[in-house]
Parts: C-alpha cells; structure tokens; sequence
C-alpha cells in the first residue's frame, strides 16, 4: 500500500502534527515524524478531522442510473471528504429485499471511493402497510442497521410501533422521515407568510412536529430507538430536546440547506430550492444552529438528492424535491456554524462523523485519528473562499442551491482505510 | 412600464394609474362603429394557455386584435403539451415564432414568473392568472371598475376607500392580486373569510380580516365577492354549502345593509346561491358585467404600454383614432 507522510496538519483544529498513514491505518502521529513515504503531503492550514459519515444520502442506483450512480455517488462523497454513506432506500426497485440492499452495498465495495451502507426500507415498496424483512437485510452482506421509508412518513402508527420494536433484536434503528400525509397533501413549501402570498400550497411545521411527538413516545414506549431525519422546525427541536431529558433514545438529523437556506428564496420560484422538508425560517435556521450547537440535534445528514435538469428546469409544481450536497456539506457547516462560533473543530468531527457513526452503528467509521486506527480522514482547507461551480461537481446532478454562492472551505484530500480517494483537491483514479 | 406584467406587487402607483388612465382612453373606443387601433400591427401576441378559461382568454383576445396585433391562441389542450411537452421546450418554441408577447394562463403558481425570469422567451410575459397566485388583469379591471364608482377621473386613485373581499382568499389568485394592487392605490382592503379559507400568514398583508360579514358591510364602499367552490366542502373546509351561504354569502338582506354608494362587484363565472344570490347578482348595484367589458379595455392598456413601450403622453388620441377610422 502507498504511505503517506501528512506534515503539520491540525487535527481537529489544534497544534500542526505529522500523520503517518501505512497499511491502512495511521501509524504514527507527532512532529516531525523521520518517515520516508511514497507521498507527502503538506498540510499546513488543513484542518485533519476523521472522515465524515452520511446519514442520508440518494445514491439513485438501482433505477435512476440518469440522476446518479454508486460510482458518481460515492465520487461526490470522497470530493465532500466523506468516507461512508448509508444509500437511502427509495430507489426502483426499492431497497427492501436482502437482494437489493447486497446489490447497492457491493457496488460500493467495488467503487471503493466511501463505504456504502445501504439503508433498508421499513415497508414494502415504502408503502406504509407492511413490514419489510428486516432481519434478512440485517443479515445480508449488507448489515443493515438502519431502516427507513424516507421519502415518506411511516405514519401508520401501529406499523411504526412494530417497527421499532422488531428490529431491537439486531440493534436496528427506525430512521423516520416525518411527514403527517394528510396535512401535507399537495404540500409545495413551508407553510407560513411566504406560502400564503406564492400562493403554493403550505406544508406546515405541525406536520413534521405531530409525527416526532408520536414517535419518540412510541420510542420510549416500546424501549427502542428512533432516529429523526432531517429535522426542520423550531418546534422539532423542542420536542427531541424534551425526549432525550427523559433519557430516551432519540437521535436526530439536520441537513446543511436547512441551516443556511429559508423560505424567502421560494419567491423567485426557483425549484432549485424545491425540497422536502421544505426550506424553513429563519426563526427556524435559528433554531437548528442553536440545537446541532448543544447536542439536541446529534448529526449533521446530507439528504444529497440528485435530479436530472428536466426535473428541476420546469415550473414549480411540477419539479422533483431535493438537493445535492456531499460535496457542499463541510463548507456549509463551516459558514454556519464553525465561523459562527457555534461549533469549533472537535464538534463538527463529533457532529459529521463520530455521532452519525455510532447511530448507523459503522464500527470503522467516526473513530479518532490516533495510531492504530484505520486511517478514514479529511484534511480540509478552511482559508479557502471561492464560488460554488456545479460544473465541476462529481456528482451526475446539478441541482445546487449554492451555484454561485461563495463558501468557505475546500477538501483538500480524503483518506479511506488509508488509501487516498481525493488528493489536492481532485478525485484520485481508484 | 416593466417588460412584463405577473404580479400587481410590481406595480408602483404611477404604474397603476398609468395603466388605469390608458384603459380610461381606450374605453372611449368601445363606443365607435370602428373599434379598431393599428398599434400593434405586426406585434404576435401568444395566448398560452394551461387551463381553461373562456372568459380570460376571450378578453385578451378582443382586447389584442383591437390593437391589430397577430393572436395565436396556443391552447395546452390537444397541443403537444398534453402530450408532455414541458413549459421550457414551449416556451422555446413560441420564441422562435417570434412572440412578442405571451399571455399565460397556468395552474401552477409562479409559472408566469418561471417565463419571465428564464431565457427561454424574450417577449413579454402578461399574468392571465397562476395557480393560487396572481391574476394582476382581473385586479387592475376591478380598481378600474372601482374607481369610475367612487373616485372618477384620470389620475385619480383609492385612497380612503374601504373594499370588502369577501369568500374562498385561500385559493383565491384575484385575492392576492387585488390587495396589493388596491393597498398601491391607497383603498382599505377587508377580506371576510371563515377562517379555514384564510391563508396562514395573512396577518402580513397590508388588510384587515374579518368572520363577520354583517359587520363589515355598512363600513363598504365596493364589496367584492369571490367564487366559492363547491369542492372545497368535501376537503372540509366548511360544514355544508347552506352552511356557508348563510354565514358567508350575499342575498337582498344584506344588500340592504351597504351604504347607498356601494357597489357589488363579482370576477365571476358566479355560483348563484353560493355566495351571490340572483336578487343581488341581478341588482343595478352589481357591476359584475360592466368589470367584462372593463376587463377588455384594461387588457388593451397593458398591451398597449407593454408592447408600444408608450407613456401616457403618447396614448391613443384623436391621431390614433383617426387613423384607425381610415
């Protein structure tokens, strides 16, 4: 295997230090380490943090081979420093058979740019009525620990009790996309002053807020845990800051577009910004920042949504819900919350990495970056400011709400068990 | 005046009256034998339209070819559009026809605003109503209509006028045209409402609400009454039609109950025995017919200042007249 020889890179943000990486794993951390390796890399100013961990990501194979692929996929992931990603479920066919999820996960082994853990559907076909078979996904190749009908709500609340409960015997977690149906129907954007005066149908905060309430009550009812998918509201956070004071466990994520973008961005009718949960507030941004800040909120999860342009360049009605984001997800974090001053080094690491690891229980992944463990790393260049060019985006789709918008930050290289999948800012050829 | 024309927010009051005075002019043509203007000769003026609308788009018509422009009526319906065509490749195709301009009429709010903003099309882009969203025609021929009852004459405006609105402002596109449009002029605006038709968020609005319709009404100088679809009682929005029509509908009862000065004002198509019965739709107070004939000359003054770039200095006199009579 290639070494490499990091020189004075921060980690998490502290003093410069040399990092060793060999056979995989990093085998040496101080200063000035004697090493010869094949490649040095100079770090200086590049913060060093473990590489991240997405909780939430579309990887749209099998089925929409034209939005995004495994390899474009988890290219995307490498380009945001990311080193795993749990590939949501609602692809066709549906994620909801062993056969499925094995598919998916071995098409990321192959690639090997990010590890891939598919998600698994909670229900058949994502249609709400029946169980799928949990147990025969976790005991696939796949291993999966995390189930969910993202795209939808599992709002049938005896379907979601059983859910919960059953998949206690392998260490499972529900990962809810929360979304009461009937108060959404036809649901075009956060319902509040701007829906009135578009005149697009609302969906409104009590939708989401409603189903968070009932499921972490079911929760603790049945003593399993539940994980909240890109949680949006003020009010969400009220209710998973109230459950986790019970002691209940309750996980819960938020995207990066919801901690910088609102609703007011809808006025140009832009589906750009056509997602769902849609933009909120900015009481809400608020209030998010505020919750990711002091542990409320656990995880930072891209919900990376790649649309072809015909889904987005339409009218608003009509076009596809969702957003890419892996490769814009660490310099979003940076502007809203490190040079914030909410969140230092150690805590985005915690936030993008350790916590969303220990949720999707990957044992390889969020480990910290001391000798001997496998070296998964992102060395980041925060001094960098530039505009976003979806161009140059290793993803298949465009569809970025930051085009143009200047960020702070780049990742400067990204490290998989030790081998290299970004160096210097491009893709390296696996 | 703008390039285009999608939402009544976009217009300053200078607009407005702009508008309302050019259409006050051009109204006068209405009365001649020959009822033709040569201004937009040669223009091509594209009527798109997504949903049906016989009224609208009857209006624009007569309205485009008594400025002689060339009017193509694309209709969604047995175009390629139905058969998926999306709203970018029509779009596309129309400019390389040579529009000059678009009026679009979409289900989908903020579809005009898409056209208006995106390279697609070149020409201008006219609101024929969107979805929930806007309908700026149908308020600026509704201020029209107001303003020849309550405050007559070229450049005069709403200030001080109190406008009642009253039914379905949820789903209501002549709703959110119609309270900008009449804030800019200066009138009062009141909607009425049971509060499940009201949109979240209205406390914004530069209005006032109200669930009492007998209240409001002897404070009314024009009260307009929106369709009330017979649909959205299943999505309980209100208990019954009957329901709705005692609290919220307006008969010779309440008629009676306006000032002497009111008017009744209606967008129509109306649903007798909903929100209007036929006493009042019927009454000499009811201006819904003459708002159609003011709606044609109101959309000939928006062509006319979108398309002839004119300023109300070079609106149609005697010359135009004239030379139109030839």
């Amino acid at each position: 295997m290639t070494t490499y020889l990091i020189r004075n890179a921060q980690i998490l943000g502290g003093a410069p230090k040399d990092i060793y990486i060999a056979d995989g794993l990093f085998a040496e951390i101080g200063e000035n380490l004697g090493h010869e390796a094949d490649v040095d890399i100079d770090a200086h100013g590049l913060i060093a943090l473990p590489g991240l961990v997405d909780l939430h990501t579309h990887l749209r194979e099998p089925g929409r081979e034209d939005a995004e692929t495994v390899l474009t996929g988890t290219q995307a992931a490498a380009m945001g420093g990311y080193t795993a990603v749990h590939a949501m479920a609602n692809t066709f066919p549906v994620a909801d058979t062993a056969g499925v999820v094995e598919q998916v996960w071995r098409l990321g082994q192959e690639h090997g740019y990010c590890d891939v853990q598919p998600v698994g559907a909670v229900t058949v076909g994502l249609e709400g009525k029946k169980l799928a078979e949990l147990g025969a996904m976790h005991d696939s190749a796949a291993g999966v620990r995390v189930f969910s009908d993202d795209g939808k709500c599992v709002d049938d609340a005896v379907i979601m009790r059983r859910a919960l409960e059953y998949v206690k015997a392998f260490d499972g977690v529900v990962a809810q996309h929360a979304q009461e149906p009937r108060l959404t129907d036809g649901a075009q954007m956060n319902e509040g002053q701007v829906s009135g005066e578009l005149g697009l149908t609302g969906w409104p905060a009590v939708a989401e807020e409603s189903i968070i309430a009932r499921d972490v009550l079911l929760a603790a009812h049945v003593g399993s845990r539940v994980h909240i998918c890109h949680l949006s509201t003020a009010g969400s956070v009220e209710i998973v800051r109230w459950a986790k004071q019970k002691g209940w466990d309750v996980t819960a994520e938020v995207t990066p577009h919801h901690l910088l973008l609102t609703d007011e961005l809808v006025r140009s009718y832009d589906p750009v910004y056509k997602v769902n949960p849609p933009l909120r507030t900015a009481a809400d941004v608020e209030a998010l920042r505020a919750a990711l800040a002091d542990g409320t909120i656990d995880a930072v999860a891209t919900d990376h949504a790649p649309h072809p342009a015909e889904d987005k360049d339409c009218e608003w009605a009509v076009a596809a819900m969702g957003m890419v984001g892996l490769e814009t997800a660490l310099s979003v974090v940076q502007q809203t919350m490190v040079d914030t001053g909410l969140l230092n080094w150690e805590g985005v690491a915690d936030r993008m990495s350790r916590r969303p690891a220990r949720i999707g229980r990957l044992t390889g992944h969020g480990r910290p970056i001391s000798v001997g463990e496998p070296a998964n790393l992102v060395l980041f260049d925060p001094a960098y400011r530039g505009a976003v060019n979806p161009d140059e985006f290793a993803t298949r789709s465009r569809n970025t709400p930051y085009k143009g918008m200047d960020l702070p930050g780049r990742v400067h290289a990204t490290f998989l068990r030790g081998t290299a999948t970004v160096l210097a800012g491009e893709l390296v050829e696996l | 005046m703008k390039r285009h024309l999608v939402s009544t927010a976009d217009l300053t009051r200078d607009d407005a009256l702009l508008i309302l005075d050019t259409a006050e002019e051009l109204a006068q043509l209405s009365g001649r034998a020959v009822k033709k203007l040569p201004t937009l000769r040669g223009r091509t003026v594209v009527n798109l339209f997504f949903e049906d609308s016989t009224r609208t788009k009857t209006s624009f018509e007569v309205a485009e070819k008594r400025l002689s422009a060339d009017v193509i009526n694309f209709s969604a319906k047995g175009s390629s559009v139905s058969k998926g065509e999306s709203l970018k490749d029509t779009a596309l195709t129309l400019q390389a026809m040579g529009a000059d301009a678009v009026v679009i009429r979409h289900h989908a709010s903020g579809a005009p605003a898409r056209l208006a903003q995106s390279d697609w099309l070149h020409g201008s882009v006219i609101n024929a109503g969107d979805g929930t969203h806007e309908h700026p025609t149908q308020a600026l021929l509704d201020a029209f209509t107001m303003r020849r009852h309550l405050n007559p004459g070229a450049g005069k405006d709403l200030a001080g006028r109190r406008i009642t609105i009253v039914g379905d402002v949820l789903h209501s596109r002549v709703a959110r045209s119609n309270v900008h449009l009449l804030n800019t002029l200066g009138a009062e605006v009141t909607f009425v409402a049971p509060p499940t038709l009201v949109p979240i968020g209205i406390d914004t609005w530069p209005c006032q609400v109200s669930y009492d319709l007998d209240a409001v009404l002897p404070k009314t100088d024009a009260l307009m009454m929106l369709r009330v679809q017979r649909e959205r009682m299943n999505a309980a929005f209100f208990p019954t039609e009957r329901e709705y029509s005692r609290r919220y509908g307006m008969d010779g009862l309440r008629m009676a109950q306006l000032p002497e000065h009111a008017i009744v004002m209606h967008p129509g198509p109306m649903v007798r025995g909903m929100e209007i019965t036929a006493e009042v739709a019927d009454s000499p107070r009811c201006t819904a017919v003459e708002q159609v004939a003011n709606g044609v000359s109101i959309r000939m003054a928006v062509l006319y200042l979108l398309l002839g770039g004119a300023t109300l200095a070079d609106a149609p006199r005697t010359t135009d007249s004239s030379e139109a009579a030839q």
